[in-house]
């Protein structure tokens, strides 16, 4: 009895959600492009963290989340231009994980761009990852924009190629998210070269995208929200006027500002994650910006998990994330600012009693 | 002083002696003492942290610290509190059992057993510093 009216409460919930999400963005944001044909939008979906159960079969509250977001965004309207999965498709970077969510992702009705996140890298550094989804790092334009995709989540050679007996035991240390024999994760000098190159051809009033697994700023460096090579990329994308990058991995919502380079996390649909102020031994720099997410209930396995809806008419990112049992968000860059802005809790007056983590 | 209180006075005095060199006296230890007591403590919290890491735990191969990075979010200093879930107040150990049963759908274990302790262990030293909150939700 609870469980159906649970289910028609979720459906309704959701529905309600698509209709927020195809009336919302348009009216909200200054229209960067004069050409209405370039305003646009895409969906994002991360940290799905597809995982096979030894014996056989996969874990059932992850698949639910991944064929979730899957099912919603194809009822996305107007459409999205196209989608982008943010990484940790699967759990400890198995062929069997890599798989089966490759199967959910292939019931999108969009081309979708892939990013690399750690669980899919470490078991072969990305080598069936690469048969599915092909180069690690790449670049495109469109409607006026300039996107990149960067795998953030490599380390330091020696890691990686020298201190583990087994190829399955650095895939192992870093699934652990607060695994001491972990190590920070970089984009490396080989990828900031190749970025480099890459934007001499963009004019610097284009706006620029750049996806990546990792946070490009230093939040927590003991569960990895942090690339270590973060301040060399920021250098790289200073001379742009308009510069947003989106990253997954944190399995939370964050944003923040600087510079010229606004950033937003999304959210996993797989499970949530604590802030990292929430582990009394850390000192963690989440950004000051942030308006955390509500606390997660875990007696809905959805709750605090979701995926986001994107418009770039302003040329900045304006983000919409559709949490499955829970208000939804938005985060848009705001011109008066010069930072992304919750539309809705921003001033601290307006904060609820869940944003608070502890 | 009557000799029958002296008497008995000296006899509770020889009988200290005697005593005394086979017992330890209950309210003297040493530094040795502590730190066996420590290694003996933090023996236990490392058994919780395996446990935590471990997919073993439950059926599904899922394990707390997926979910819960150093025991963050578990929130010991809380309990006892008022689950509004569940309509009533409980104890830590009723929360991971919850959690073992659901996100990990592994067999609860029994409140006093080895491994419940060596789970509320290794959280509450994860927590440690934190100001106790009973009932805060
Ligand atoms: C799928 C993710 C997930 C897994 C796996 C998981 N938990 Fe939880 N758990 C949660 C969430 C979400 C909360 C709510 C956190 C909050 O209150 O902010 C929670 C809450 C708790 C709480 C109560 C905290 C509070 O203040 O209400 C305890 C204790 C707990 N978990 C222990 C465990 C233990 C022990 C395990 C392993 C057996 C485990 N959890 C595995 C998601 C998970
Ligand atoms: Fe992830
Ligand atoms: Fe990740």
């Amino acid at each position: 009895m609870t469980e159906l009216k649970m289910n028609r409460r979720s459906f309704l919930k959701s529905a309600g959600a698509l209709a927020a999400v195809s009336c919302l963005p348009v009216s909200m944001v200054e229209l960067a492009f004069a050409d209405q044909k370039k305003n646009f939008t895409f969906a994002y979906i991360s940290d799905s963290h597809i995982q096979y159960i030894t014996g056989g079969g996969f874990v059932r509250n992850w698949d639910r989340g991944l064929i979730r977001a899957v099912a919603e965004t194809n009822l996305l309207q107007p459409k999205p231009d196209f989608v982008v999965f943010g990484g940790d498709l699967a759990q400890l970077g198995m062929k069997e994980e890599l798989d089966h969510g490759a199967e959910m992702l292939a019931k999108l009705n969009y081309k979708t761009y892939c990013v690399m996140g750690e669980h899919d890298y470490y078991l072969d550094l990305g080598e069936y990852w690469s048969k599915l989804y092909g180069p690690h790092y790449y670049s495109w334009d469109h409607k006026g924009v300039h996107f990149i995709t960067l795998n953030s989540i490599i380390t330091y050679d020696e890691w990686t190629h020298e201190r583990w007996p087994t190829a399955e035991q650095p895939m192992l240390e870093m699934a652990g998210l607060d695994n001491p024999n972990g190590s920070p994760f970089m984009v490396g000098e080989e990828q900031r070269k190749w970025l480099a190159k890459d934007l001499e051809k963009v004019k610097k009033d284009t706006p620029v995208v750049l996806f990546s697994h990792s946070p490009i700023q230093k939040i927590y460096k003991g569960w990895n929200f942090w690339t270590e090579d973060a301040e060399d990329v920021h250098a790289l994308l200073k001379p742009f006027d308009d510069v947003t990058v989106v990253y997954g991995h944190v399995h939370q919502i964050q944003y923040n500002q600087i510079g010229n380079i606004s950033l937003h996390a999304v959210m996993a649909t797989a499970w949530p994650w604590p802030y990292p102020q929430s582990y009394a031994q850390a000192e963690s720099h989440l950004p000051k910006l942030t308006v955390p997410m509500n606390r997660a209930d875990p007696f809905f396995e959805r709750d605090a998990t979701g995926w986001q809806f994107i418009n770039m008419a302003s040329g900045r990112v304006a983000m919409s994330y559709n949490l499955y049992n829970n208000t939804n968000r938005t985060v848009a860059f705001d011109p008066k600012t010069g930072t992304p802005r919750d539309s809705a809790y921003q001033n601290s007056e307006n904060r609820i009693p869940p944003q608070t983590h502890y | 002083m009557s000799k029958k209180i002296a008497g008995a006075a000296l006899m509770a005095i020889v009988l200290a002696m005697i005593v005394g060199r086979f017992t330890v006296k209950a309210d003297e230890f040493t530094k040795e003492d502590l730190e066996r007591w420590q290694n003996e403590y933090m023996s236990v919290v490392e058994k919780g942290r395996a446990l935590w890491v471990s997919p073993e735990l439950g059926t599904n191969g899922v394990a707390c610290a997926q979910c819960h990075p150093n025991a963050a979010n578990t929130h010991p200093e809380t309990y006892p509190k008022f689950q509004q879930q569940l309509g009533r107040v409980i104890a830590l150990r009723d929360m991971i059992n919850w959690c073992i049963l659901n996100p990990l759908e592994g067999p609860t274990l029994a409140l006093d057993s080895a491994e419940m302790i060596a789970l509320e262990a290794y959280i509450l030293f994860e927590r440690r510093g934190v100001e106790l909150a009973p009932g805060k939700h």
